[in-house]
């Protein structure tokens, strides 16, 4: 691989105070023999961190039938390295948000969130997770669960196929992988001032 | 359906004597009315001698401000829930009852929300930050009479020095999001508190408002592994109430529809049972096997697990043309597959010794706690709605109701593994009959009215009696809809058969009795 093709989304190539050295360095190993691979840690980590993402037992109602689905036989995630899911929320990557979250769980849901561990992510799965849903009219329901906690991938559906939720998955896979792993920390900080609501239709 | 309407002095004399002297011995259900001007209670009866006989016993009282019932939880065990369920609902308070809680909602919820006047302002119920307090959920008030005397009276639901653990609301094997509290000596299980409402989508207020093809919708989301059953009833109720002649073809493949859905809630409530037991391998197999039974669906009507496709009067569309050659490749896979089930699963010395001997619910105590369905057949009681009250096809077909005198966790377990092969031959008598002629749905008006009165319709859904009444004073939305939920009382049940057992055991218990949590709180 050519230090050329280095590519980090918040730095440019010309950005580089020393390509030329980099380069150099290179082309001399190359050339005596060192078969020498160029690249960046943050990208190696994210590439790890994307396919072995753990997700949290979590589910309400329907949509964890269709949750229980996507790892079962037929569209099974393992195929994608999820297939490790936590009973606690300590040991767990992503909560999925299978199902209504009403005004009693509202507390429960937002405690498992904060006992999570950093980086965290959210997949609100179903549309009662999304907005309320059919149950949008109810008076005990949550009209989203980005009311509560900042979700990162929206998955409609009543409840969606195991395929759309397979989608999402890979959806958040792409996400980890342009982050960068070690501003996670300060993009935390920030998650947790800015305000909630990112749901269009909640807006 | 005989009516019996009495006032509310009288009604614990009245439900005596039906108790006693005519032994009604099994309380489908409580249905609490706002009726306007006053507060009551429909109770619906049922003897266990003569299943398809129900009587409805009809009570009032007109004070709104202190609306106060008689408890009948010392004739039906069953009527402790359904109490605090109308509680909570309606704000009618039952003397004698010992546990006055709130069920579903919190405590500090403001209003009774299926009460007419309710106001559903968001501003006086916020959503709340901070999860009840464990004090709050153990503090039961009750009223009771003692020496002619009315007594408020607070207790503690766990005594002093009680160790007590708490399960859920988010437990890997809880199955959903119910919350049971267990005072436990040693390994012991002493005493189970079960806390509801993790879930409460407040379905039935919501009905009131939809026009009655709306409501099928939130129908199938109640009890999801059964919503095509659960649909159907509500159909069926719909039709008997506006003596709609159901085609023949549309019964058939309804039939065929609430039957393979039973196969698939079956599938995974041993799958489920197995994973509990600590075997993947059995949910994985159940997951396989069950996913043949969507496609069936998703090829018909277009969802898998909502296939969403009763309608009143019928169906909302015919079937595929491959349907009927899929299901009948089906029947024989399933048979095969259900002979691999019992070598994995049945046969282990393991599961064996795990599954024999423990939690017996008898006969007596599955009545009075309304235990129904399958779990109820395990112990020896005949309720199976399909035999008492034949609908759709059923008369059509000859069938075994699958009874067992046991009462054990291992008589739940094999039961529904034989309810398959049941269903399984239902499907064979039925699929190559399917009538071809009169069409898949009956003409109804665009906007469909019920005439004025209660209606109540059971069907048998995978987890026991699903009832659905209605109250309509012919508008095009109800008055009111209650739904029975067959898993509320399967907790009851629980609550019953868990005590002196080990605490490992718990779990094991719960999914024998495979109840889905969403029923339970509505």
């Amino acid at each position: 691989m050519e230090v050329k093709n280095i590519r980090i989304p918040n730095m440019q190539y010309e950005d580089f105070k020393d390509n030329e050295y980099l380069e150099g360095y290179v082309r001399e190993l190359r050339k005596n023999g060192v078969n020498i691979f160029v690249g960046k840690i943050s990208d190696f980590i994210n590439w790890g961190r994307s396919n072995s993402v753990w997700p949290l037992t979590f589910a309400t109602s329907c949509c964890g039938i269709e949750f229980m689905c996507v790892g079962a036989a037929r569209t099974d995630f393992a195929r994608f390295g999820w297939e490790v899911t936590r009973n606690s929320p300590r040991q767990a990557d992503v909560i999925f948000v299978c199902g209504t979250i009403v005004h009693k769980m509202a507390p429960v849901l937002k405690r498992l969130y904060d006992q999570m561990a950093e980086p965290r992510y959210v997949m609100a799965i179903g549309s009662c997770a999304i907005c309320g849903g059919p149950f949008k009219k109810s008076y005990h329901v949550v009209q989203g669960v980005d009311k509560i906690i900042p979700v990162d991938v929206f998955i409609p559906g009543c409840p969606p196929r195991p395929d759309a939720v397979l989608y999402g998955m890979m959806q958040l896979a792409r996400k980890i992988k342009v982050q960068n792993f070690f501003k996670l920390p300060d993009e935390a900080k920030g998650k947790a001032e800015a305000p909630l609501t990112t749901n269009p239709i909640n807006r | 359906m005989e009516t019996i309407t009495v006032s509310k002095e009288q009604l614990h004399d009245e439900a005596r004597r039906l108790r006693y002297e005519e032994s009604y011995n099994f309380l489908i259900d409580i249905v609490g009315m706002d009726y306007g001007d006053s507060l009551g209670a429909i109770y619906y009866l049922s003897p266990s001698q003569k299943p398809e006989q129900v009587v409805a016993l009809k009570t009032s009282t007109t004070n709104r401000e202190q609306p106060e019932l008689f408890s009948v939880c010392d004739l039906w065990d069953s009527a402790s829930v359904y109490e605090r369920e109308v509680y909570d609902f309606f704000g009618i308070r039952f003397v004698n009852h010992p546990d006055m809680r709130r069920i579903f909602l919190r405590h500090d919820w403001k209003g009774f929300p299926l009460r007419k006047d309710y106001d559903a302002d968001p501003a006086i119920n916020p959503v709340p930050l901070e999860s009840e307090r464990i004090e709050d959920m153990e503090r039961v008030p009750s009223i009771t009479i003692k020496m002619g005397e009315r007594v408020e009276e607070t207790h503690q639901a766990f005594a002093d020095g009680d160790y007590v653990v708490n399960f859920g609301p988010q437990h890997p094997a809880m199955h959903g999001v119910l919350h049971l509290r267990v005072s436990l000596d040693g390994e012991v299980i002493k005493k189970i508190d079960p806390v509801f409402g993790y879930i409460h989508r407040g379905i039935e207020k919501m009905c009131e408002s939809y026009t009655y093809p709306q409501i099928l919708h939130l129908t199938d989301r109640l009890d999801y592994l059964s919503g095509t059953m659960n649909r159907h009833a509500v159909c069926l109720c719909c039709e008997k109430a506006l003596e709609v002649e159901v085609p023949e073809r549309a019964h058939y493949i309804r039939t065929i529809f609430d039957e393979l859905t039973r196969i698939a809630s079956h599938l995974l409530g041993w799958g489920c049972m197995c994973m509990d037991m600590g075997s993947i391998t059995a949910f994985v197999y159940g997951m396989r096997d069950r996913e043949k039974i969507m496609d069936i669906f998703e090829e018909s009507s277009g969802g898998r697990l909502m296939p969403a496709y009763a309608t009143i009067g019928g169906l909302a569309q015919d079937i595929h043309p491959n349907f009927q050659k899929k299901v009948k490749e089906f029947i024989p896979y399933m048979r095969k597959m259900l002979k691999e089930h019992h070598l994995l699963f049945t046969g282990n010395p393991i599961a064996r010794g795990r599954m024999e001997g423990i939690g017996h619910l008898s006969r007596e105590k599955a009545i009075a706690l309304g235990a129904t369905g399958p779990s109820g057949r395990a112990s020896g009681w005949h309720n199976d709605i399909r035999k008492v009250e034949p609908y759709a096809a059923y008369a059509k077909v000859n069938f075994e109701e699958v009874l067992r005198p046991g009462g054990l966790t291992f008589d739940r377990y094999i039961i529904r593994l034989d309810e398959i092969e049941q269903s399984l031959r239902i499907i064979e008598q039925l699929v190559d009959n399917i009538p071809a002629e009169g069409g898949y749905a009956a003409k109804t008006k665009a906007v469909i009215k019920l005439p004025e009165g209660d209606f109540f319709q059971r069907v048998e859904n995978a987890r026991g009696q699903f009832g659905v009444h209605i109250t309509s004073r012919g508008d095009k939305t109800p008055y009111r809809v209650k739904f029975r939920s067959p898993c509320l009382t399967l907790v009851g049940a629980l609550k019953a058969i868990a005590p002196d057992t080990k605490v490992a055991d718990l779990i094991m218990l719960g999914a024998s009795l495979d109840y889905v949590i969403p029923c339970i709180d509505r």
